[in-house]
């Protein structure tokens, strides 16, 4: 599963993406976000107000509580400020 | 049409070439964001990050939501990123519809779901260093009064 990252988050991690394998009972975006936090010190400071971020799912943004898999490609967007 | 792109363009252009094809619509209603520096708050540049394929995405379906609501002929999206000085464009909307009040309406709209929803990030270079831009409440609210 691949894992990107944009904006300030980028810059904090120091990378703009990742490529982890989750274990089995990791069904959601919401798992995902708490496994990779309890996985990665930087990212769980970086995150420590969980709710400002949206995710994708392959180039789609989607609730929290949508189901994941291995294939998929990730994205944690931090606050969006185009226009 | 949506263009996400990290070349100059001409706004001017773009609109004469958007309404060229629509001899139909009786307003056109246009909206530029361009790269802001002041004396209080003067900048170099201003660099935008994004994430193109998410980008034509959502944006696609902004647009087919305002073209729905406000019954538009038709609506353009052109969004820069990379690094932009100031008085460059940094984006444009254009809405056709038959009279000026949808495309008033529908331009209104675009642009307030196009600040918060459309993945693209603004980091402002000054003479000092980079700062990332930090998103505004006031955008959401702009936004949300579409859903109330």
């Amino acid at each position: 599963m691949k894992i990107l990252y944009f904006a300030w988050l980028r810059e904090r991690l120091n990378r703009a993406s990742d490529e982890v394998s989750p274990p089995a009972e990791v069904k959601t975006l919401a798992d995902l976000i708490i496994w990779l936090r309890a996985n990665d010190e930087a990212l769980d400071l970086a995150m420590a107000n969980p709710k400002q971020f949206k995710l994708s799912k392959n180039a789609r943004i989607v609730a929290w509580e949508t189901p994941i898999a291995d294939a998929d490609t990730i994205a944690i967007l931090p606050p969006m400020t185009g226009g | 049409m949506i263009i996400i792109s990290n070349s100059p363009f001409d706004p001017g252009t773009l609109l004469t070439e958007f309404q060229a094809n629509h001899p139909e619509a009786g307003a056109a209603v246009t909206f530029t964001g361009m790269v802001r520096s002041t004396p209080d708050h003067p900048i170099t540049a201003l660099i935008l990050e994004c994430y193109p394929e998410l980008a034509q995405n959502e944006i696609a379906t902004i647009r087919d939501a305002a073209i729905a609501r406000f019954n538009l002929i038709d609506a353009a999206v052109l969004h820069r990123y990379g690094r932009l000085v100031p008085g460059e464009p940094i984006m444009q909307v254009i809405t056709l519809a038959s009279h000026r009040q949808a495309a008033f309406d529908g331009a209104q709209y675009l642009m307030d779901y196009l600040k918060t929803d459309a993945p693209f990030w603004k980091q402002e270079e000054t003479a000092t260093g980079t700062e990332w831009v930090e998103a505004k409440a006031a955008d959401d609210n702009a936004r949300d009064r579409w859903s109330k």
